[in-house]
């Protein structure tokens, strides 16, 4: 057994032995600090002794007997309240080894706390990356390129919040599931979308944040069997991470989809997740918008070359889209689609009307989309300018380099 | 836990509602009073006098400065608020939102600190 092995239990068991912890002592903190305890002590003990049979329930019971050491080592300093805590503590339930069910409760509890509406998107995805995922504060610090300071702080004021606040650790009843955990889904979204392309930086993917996404994806699929926009998000997200070794060249260059070699896609990670696209629109309701989207996703996984890609079915597919959820992102992809079916002109006029409307002020590829359309259509010099506007809304390396390729064949011309 | 809810509404467009609109926001306001004092969520609450009624004062170097009008000029005001117990915040945010003013206007839900 090697240090890379236990660092591999670590990652898999931290956040469900930290949801556990946190319903055993009561407290996010203390539990926190209880599992670090007792990862120290596995770190010291398991390379000499072995894995233990059942690494999880080893770790909650050590980690709930360093609760009570901390505990204890505090009450000379503080007052009442502690004793108290530490009478409830002393008297929490056993952990039970075999209890998958308070298991799954616990870590779908912990999920819903991370991901409470009365956050901010970005603290969300700072909880839920460390406390569910298990990354350290350095690695979730530079998934989203900010000092680790700073991302130190955001989580003390995250967990901060959670205790000050009242926010319940709990499974929101039935009548405000579907919101909760459609922002659930959210995080978990925003969290792939950063690593398939990133907002800034050298690299265009984050293959590990990307991971991280469809590893909670599977977990609360799991946890919550049946429901299809769970399965319709992680088709979704399956089959875009599937194009990945497509996708760059080894210089970290960008390879448009018309140009890949689709042979290095992930034809396992293919299948999985067109079956999981029949499944969710298999279920009774209307289409969800992570399920048409992966249907989108699937038509292009399934085509031959670019050319064979059934883009009629894709621009109809987009409409759908429009019609369960309206937004100018999916009007702007809608176009691309129309401009394979009837042409870049009708394209351009969607995406001209769609800027005037202003409805997709910022948005970084919208300049982008125009430029291709312009350059299709021979319309070099207006291309080139649209290239430099996008050139300027990016911070993505990788996009800058291909659109200095782009405007270098406009003036060649 | 106990929660203040801070109902924020903006004032100009209070003062240009209807006699009838005013007459229905008071009964609404009546209405959801009773109910959180009868679920027993409620532990007080008042309406405010518009901020044109407000002082602010400032102890600096040991001279009180007080200036005319509010702590901040923001598009909406302070307008009144409620005192309420609640089991936790998800409670809490449900009584806010049952506030009339919630419609027109935001309701900050801020958790009373408890002192050791």
């Amino acid at each position: 057994m090697t240090h890379h092995d236990i660092e591999t239990i670590f990652r898999d068991e931290a956040g469900r032995a930290l949801a556990t912890l946190i319903r055993l002592v009561g407290d996010f903190d203390l539990a926190e600090d209880a599992l670090q305890d007792a990862v120290a002590v596995a770190l010291e003990r398991w390379p000499a002794v072995g894995i233990p049979a059942h690494p999880r329930a080893w770790l909650v019971n050590v980690g709930r007997n360093k609760a009570v050491d901390r505990v204890r080592r505090n009450i000379a300093f503080r007052g009442k309240r502690d004793a108290l805590a530490q009478e409830l503590l002393l008297h929490a339930p056993e952990p039970g080894d075999d209890d998958a069910g308070a298991l799954h409760d616990d870590v779908l509890r912990l999920i819903f706390t991370c991901c409470h509406p009365s956050f901010a998107a970005e603290v969300q995805v700072a909880l839920t990356l460390r406390t569910i995922c298990g990354l350290t504060i350095a690695q979730v610090a530079r998934a989203f390129l900010v000092s680790e300071d700073a991302m130190a702080q955001r989580l003390v004021r995250g967990k901060d919040k959670i205790r000050l606040a009242g926010i319940p650790y709990e499974v929101p009843d039935r009548d405000a599931l579907a919101p909760r955990l459609d922002g659930v889904l959210a995080v978990i979204y925003l969290v792939f979308t950063e690593g398939y392309a990133a907002t800034s930086g050298e690299d265009l993917m984050r293959p590990d944040l990307a991971r991280e996404a469809i590893r909670l994806a599977r977990l609360i699929d799991a946890l919550m069997p049946g429901r299809g926009e769970i399965k319709g998000l992680l088709a979704l997200m399956l089959l875009h991470d599937s194009r990945r070794a497509g996708r760059e060249t080894a210089g970290g260059d960008i390879v448009l989809l018309e140009e890949q070699d689709r042979s290095l896609w992930d034809r396992a990670q293919i299948s999985e997740g067109l079956r999981l696209v029949e499944e969710a629109l298999r279920m009774p309701g209307r289409p969800q918008s992570y399920a048409v989207q992966a249907a989108i996703a699937a038509l292009h996984a399934q085509a031959l070359s670019y050319d064979d890609t059934d883009w009629r079915q894709i621009a109809g597919l987009y409409e759908v889209l429009l019609r369960i959820s309206p937004s100018p992102v999916i009007e702007l992809n809608h176009a691309a689609a129309v401009s394979m079916v009837d042409g870049p002109a009708r394209a351009l006029d969607l995406v001209d009307a769609l800027q005037v409307r202003g409805g997709l002020k910022g948005y970084e590829l919208l300049p982008a989309v125009r430029a291709d359309l312009l350059r299709r259509l021979g319309r070099h010099d207006a291309a080139r300018e649209a290239y430099l506007q996008a050139t300027a809304a990016t911070q993505l390396e990788p996009l800058r380099r291909f659109y200095a390729r782009r405007i270098a064949e406009m003036t060649a011309r | 836990m106990q929660y203040l809810l801070l109902v924020y509404r903006s004032e100009a467009e209070m003062g240009q509602m209807e006699p009838a609109a005013r007459k229905q926001m008071a009964a609404e306001y009546g209405e959801f009073t009773q109910s959180i004092i009868k679920s027993g969520h409620f532990k007080s609450g008042d309406g405010l006098q518009p901020s044109s009624t407000a002082t602010t004062v400032r102890v600096r170097d040991g001279k009180t400065l007080t200036t005319d009008g509010p702590f901040a000029e923001t598009r909406e005001q302070l307008g009144g608020y409620y005192l309420v117990e609640a089991k936790d915040l998800d409670a809490a945010l449900g009584i806010a939102a049952r506030i009339p003013g919630a419609k027109a206007g935001s309701i900050e839900v801020r958790p009373i600190m408890v002192y050791d």
